[in-house]
């Protein structure tokens, strides 16, 4: 791959080496899913395979949020959308208040139901563009 | 590796990095590798009272896959020599 590269061009660097320097940081991982993942990047590979530790997910509804703490994980790459370095002074999302886990689970149900049921009202209403 | 090589060329420069989540974050363009993967210095998310969480990261790297537009700097594609890349690279040259 890297013989026919221009000339006057640097060597290529190793297959996805960018994540040395995040290394033992403390990162935030957003998932294609949405979800939300903080803890220390302590391995990775070239498909951003990641290995993270003290792992916890982070959930925000409204103006909440909790944490689920999930241990050590392995996240394949090809779920990863982004990885941030999280400014330790500035962790905790400004003018957000904790609640625990059970409650931030709690209100992240009530927000999906509520979501469901907008879904199905709108459903019932579609008979209104075929009459128009 | 036509494209790596112009984006080798904007390091540095101020981009738009629009996700195919609809997450869209500006941030000078810190290096980019053989993936497109791309990371982003002093960012800032275009839409930050949706990301709430967002606000916290200040440099991030972006997998190239997820990537739907990289919006440059006007100017900053120098159109002939791109053209002219992509024919030599066509050519195999």
């Amino acid at each position: 791959m890297g013989s026919t590269e221009a000339e006057g061009l640097p060597p290529l660097p190793a297959p996805g080496t960018a994540l040395v320097e995040e290394l033992d940081k403390k990162q935030l991982i957003i998932l294609r899913d949405g979800r939300k993942l903080i803890g220390i990047l302590r391995s990775f590979d070239q498909f951003a395979n990641l290995v993270l530790e003290d792992a916890f997910e982070r959930i925000i509804v409204g103006e909440m949020y909790g944490d689920i703490p999930l241990g050590l994980y392995v996240i394949r790459g090809e779920n990863v959308v982004l990885l941030g370095q999280v400014d330790p002074t500035r962790e905790v999302p400004a003018n957000l208040t904790k609640v625990t886990a059970s409650e931030i689970k709690q209100a992240q149900k009530a927000e999906k139901t509520e979501v469901m049921l907008k879904g199905t009202m709108l459903k019932r209403m579609d008979f209104l563009d075929d009459v128009g | 590796m036509l494209f790596y090589s112009y984006f080798k060329t904007l390091v540095g420069q101020q981009v738009t990095v629009e996700l195919k989540n609809d997450l869209a974050i500006t941030g000078s363009l810190h290096s980019v590798d053989q993936y497109l993967n791309i990371k982003l210095e002093n960012t800032r998310v275009v839409d930050e009272g949706k990301y709430p969480h967002m606000m916290s990261v200040k440099n991030c790297f972006i997998r190239g896959s997820v990537v739907r537009y990289v919006q440059l700097p006007a100017g900053g594609v120098e159109v002939d020599i791109l053209h002219d890349a992509t024919r030599r690279e066509a050519r195999g040259t």
